[in-house]
């Protein structure tokens, strides 16, 4: 695939747009991971749930 | 209204969403895939050349941006009117969101503004109302890090963000208002489209694919707030006197 002249600016605009969203789903998917670990660590250690939210 | 109360309720969501982002997770990896799939294939554009497919991440990135912003001003008026927990925490798991999305939509239009206008940057009305979105983004983070009551945060997020709303009509009309660089409004117009439909095809798929995800970011940052403030208050719990813990295993 040749992207012409202007090649560099069309990757540079994929890969910031990659990155960026690649590092979102990280932030968003690591993120419950690492809270549940929090709350079971809780529990263990005697803390109890209480209410809903 | 009982029914949204029902919805609205921490532990209904927290059930609802746990079974709603797997397949909307496998539809967004699909809509890319197809996606991309256009834009490889996609025609050059006859003025623009092959730069036009940084259309393909620009303006879903601008649409989000904007979108996003919108969301958060009616979580504001939720949190306000009825104090509602969940548009507090839909706001603040927003926010970071939109911050992503508006740098992208500043990142690649210089991207794309360089080889199409011969500048990265023009102190137009289009582009300074997107870096003051940006920044909006930035003060709603920087306010909710900066007070520690969750619902007093909560009012002072929501307050700025309906102060900033003002920005979001300002950014879709300043192409008409003021001389720009920045084109004018092609898709989303009162009369049909201005682009062929090679080029608004992929354009649309990506588009879906932006905000399927933007919606599962969305509901993922929700359910990682929610876990926050339930440790929060196990940890306020824990910290009254007496209370002792058990040995961990």
């Amino acid at each position: 695939m040749d992207l012409g002249p202007h090649a560099h600016f069309i990757i540079a605009a994929y890969v910031v747009t990659g990155a960026t969203l690649l590092a979102l789903v990280l932030w968003a998917f690591l993120g419950e991971r690492r809270m549940q670990r929090v709350l079971s660590d809780l529990e263990a250690r005697g803390v109890k749930r209480r209410g809903g939210g | 209204m009982r029914s949204i109360n029902t919805l609205a309720n921490p532990s209904t969501f927290m059930r609802i969403s746990g079974a709603v982002i797997p397949p909307l997770a496998v539809i967004a990896a699909a809509l890319f895939a197809v996606g991309l799939y256009f834009v490889v294939n996609s025609p050059p554009d006859y003025q623009q050349g092959e730069t036009v497919r940084i259309m393909y991440v620009h303006v879903p990135s601008a649409w989000l941006a904007m979108m996003c912003y919108t969301l958060i001003a009616v979580s504001a008026i939720g949190s306000l009117v009825w104090r509602h927990p969940l548009a507090d925490v839909s706001m603040k798991a927003a926010a970071p969101i939109g911050a992503a999305f508006t740098f992208l939509a500043l990142v690649t239009g210089s991207l794309w503004g360089k080889p199409t206008w011969g500048t990265y940057w023009q102190w137009d009305g289009r582009m300074t109302s997107v870096l003051i979105l940006f920044f909006l983004y930035l003060g709603l983070i920087a306010l909710w890090e900066a007070i520690e009551d969750y619902s007093r945060a909560g009012r002072a997020v929501a307050i700025l963000a309906l102060v900033g709303f003002i920005n979001i009509p300002i950014i879709k009309f300043s192409v008409d208002w003021w001389s720009t660089l920045h084109q004018p409004a092609s898709v989303s117009r009162f009369d049909a489209p201005a682009i062929h439909s090679s080029i608004l095809t992929p354009l649309l798929v990506m588009a879906a694919a932006f905000t399927l995800l933007f919606f599962l970011l969305h509901l993922k940052a929700m359910r990682v707030e929610i876990l926050k403030r339930r440790a929060a208050r196990m940890m306020a719990q824990a910290a009254q006197p007496g209370f002792v813990f058990q040995p961990a295993e």
